[in-house]
């Protein structure tokens, strides 16, 4: 069984997010992690391949050439192969643009699942995934926090809002992976090693297949940021102690009349 | 010379750092409460590989550097004593005198299930009456036939109680030495379950509290004619060699548990507030914050350098790391007590209370500078590499 993992690497948000002065996201001044369901993703298809001797985890990040980083620690937590999409004419891709462009490097690669990251915590668009299954043609599942390999297919309990389907699905599929899906797990100390002498595949434009360019990089991104913002913080509020229920209702009702809410 | 770790070493750091935030800081308090010894941690380390960090592949470990093993009880450290000498005592004290001495077959049958931590390991040399001092060691083997039989006691034995596999030094026999009659000490391998081990008083310790540390006892106690380690006579040699590389397990605590305190110092500083402003806004503790740090900087180059030398040694053994492992030992360990006591000092009241852990790692600190070589020692190993 071979099994395909697309992981991103994505600044780490828990020393505080970081700005460039024109809005957008300082990269260089964060941390780098792999983007946590990816690695719920990832986690999920290890076990399957530990459950199922002889099957093959490959990883595929697109990304600038130090995503290299997350492709290695995917190694040294056991995936067998990785490859790396960079090319300048690929920068700037919205969802759109990215999906195309994993697809077209997936086209290369043999595969019975692919297992996506619901969502990355740098765009929080939930997007690539689904969008990646429909260039491929692939049945998808999304927000799936457990699955099961069942002869040729995937029993899948996935996630809504009130409850969870059951859902089982034919191999080749696409699976989109909630935080839930994974096990923490680690590297091995060795495992770090045996990943840095190990070969990554790169690709760049030219390798990716049956992709147009007006789909790629940032002029094959239908999304245009027009402008970003750190999220303005709110003030301190205003605290009033009223003396009765009455005072009180009268004083609401009156704020929400005088900020024309009613 | 070349300052930066290099990438695998870094993501190596990064892994054990984010295994002891994960797995090992949330029970440090409950572990130096209870004494009880985390063995679910253990085992978890087990799987990933932190029991066999440098042992060849070929014999079950990780096949990595001193360096990487260093940094290992250096992030476990920082969070839990406890957690780093379990790693260190197995690591230092078993796995590599068994890995270095052992036969082929002593190494399939003890390395290979303790490098993938299956079993762990433990090593008696200290008694009552011997502990730096080896000629003072009673405990006596004899042969009887095809077994060794063991007489006598060991002290202050860490992962005493929950061990696998022993390394334990006796009393052989006697030689002549420069005309004088001295003890012939050999090493041997003595598993738990062996008849006539038994295991005497659990330790009620200041701090490491988890680690298990107890008597052990052999009465009559029988092992195979093959479980000598190395050659007999040749046990001082093997004590030396390994306490050795155990003085870079040990000075990697020591240096993991004064960057342990030094942080927290610096996260409390900028929130406790007197007199109007954060107390990491006087000079005072600026400048004590800057001398803390700066020696927890210096040890930290001692004890890699240390780790970096033993790593030649393995490739050339004509290289010696005996002194640079004694200088990080001594003073990573009196870094450690000093900067844990600053800790303890800056968190004033708050440094006195459990929960803020700071007292915790001064207690775990003190054991740095007195086992496996006082810092004593230490200055007489260092001055002897210097007076030769």
């Amino acid at each position: 069984m071979k099994i395909v993992v697309c992981v991103k690497q994505v600044p780490d948000t828990k020393g505080g997010v970081k700005f460039k002065p024109d809005g957008t996201l300082d990269r260089g001044a964060m941390l780098a992690i792999m983007n946590p369901d990816d690695k719920a993703g990832l986690e999920a298809a290890l076990k399957i391949k530990k459950e199922n001797p002889g099957t093959e985890v490959t990883v595929v990040t697109m990304g600038l050439p130090k995503a290299d980083d997350v492709l290695r620690e995917a190694l040294a937590m056991g995936a067998d192969k990785a490859v790396l999409v960079t090319d300048r004419v690929l920068g700037g891709a919205d969802t759109w643009a990215t999906s195309q462009t994993l697809a077209g490097a997936i086209r290369n690669l043999e595969y019975d699942l692919v297992i996506t990251g619901r969502q990355a915590i740098d765009g929080d668009t939930a997007q690539v995934g689904p969008q990646i299954s429909e260039r491929l043609d692939l049945p998808l599942v999304s927000y799936a926090e457990e699955i099961k390999i069942e002869g040729d297919s995937v029993v899948v309990k996935r996630q809504f809002e009130d409850r969870y389907h059951m859902l089982k699905v034919k191999m080749p599929c696409l699976i989109t992976a909630l935080a839930e899906l994974g096990e923490d797990m680690y590297m091995t100390p060795g495992g770090i090693f045996d990943a840095y002498q190990t070969e990554v595949t790169v690709c760049g434009r030219k390798d990716l297949k049956d992709v147009t360019d007006d789909n790629l990089g940032l002029n094959g991104s239908p999304t245009k940021i027009a402008k970003a913002s750190d999220r303005v913080a709110k003030g301190a509020g205003e605290k009033v102690v009223p003396d009765s229920p009455k005072e009180a209702v009268d004083y609401i009702v009156g704020k929400l009349a005088e900020k024309h809410v009613i | 010379m070349d300052f930066q770790l290099s990438k695998e070493h870094a993501m190596a750091r990064s892994l054990f750092k984010d295994f002891a935030e994960k797995e090992v800081k949330p029970r440090a308090i409950e572990v130096d409460e209870t004494e009880e010894f985390p063995r679910d941690t253990v085992e978890k380390m087990a799987k990933y590989g932190f029991l066999g960090i440098p042992v060849p592949k070929e014999y079950g470990g990780q096949g990595c550097d001193p360096l990487t093993y260093a940094m290992c009880v250096e992030e476990l450290s920082k969070v839990c004593g406890t957690t780093g000498v379990i790693v260190s005592a197995h690591t230092s004290l078993c796995v590599d005198p068994i890995m270095t001495f052992g036969t082929e077959e002593q190494k399939q049958k003890w390395l290979v299930p303790l490098a993938k931590g299956e079993k762990l390991g433990a090593f008696g040399l200290t008694e009552p009456g011997a502990g730096t001092d080896a000629q003072g060691m009673q405990t006596k083997a004899v042969l009887d036939g095809d077994e060794w039989v063991l007489n006598g006691s060991k002290c202050f034995i860490t992962n005493g109680k929950e061990a696998d596999v022993y390394v334990i030094f006796a009393v052989s026999g006697k030689v002549e030495k420069r005309g004088k009659m001295m003890k012939e000490i050999s090493a041997y391998v003595v598993e738990k379950g062996t008849p006539g081990f038994t295991f005497g008083t659990k330790e009620n310790k200041m701090g490491i509290r988890g680690s298990s540390t107890y008597e052990l006892i052999f009465q009559d106690c029988r092992i195979p004619k093959d479980n000598l380690l190395g050659q007999r006579g040749k046990g001082f040699n093997i004590a030396m060699h390994t306490l050795d590389g155990g003085r870079i397990g040990i000075a990697a605590q020591a240096l993991g548990i004064a960057e342990g305190a030094l942080e927290r110092t610096v996260e409390y500083v900028k929130e406790r507030k007197q007199f109007g402003k954060a107390i990491g806004q006087f000079q005072n503790t600026q400048f004590q914050l800057a001398d803390m740090a700066t020696k927890t900087k210096a040890a930290q180059l001692l004890v890699y350098q240390a780790a970096m030398k033993k790593g030649e040694y393995q490739k050339d053994p004509k290289v010696s790391y005996g002194m640079e492992a004694a200088m990080a030992k001594l003073y990573a360990a009196e870094v450690a007590m000093e900067v844990t006591t600053k800790a303890v000092q800056y968190h004033g009241g708050y440094g006195y209370i459990r929960e803020y852990e700071v007292e915790r790692m001064m207690r775990d600190a003190k054991i740095t500078e007195i086992y496996e070589g006082t810092s004593e020692v230490q200055r007489m190993v260092i001055s002897a590499g210097l007076l030769k």
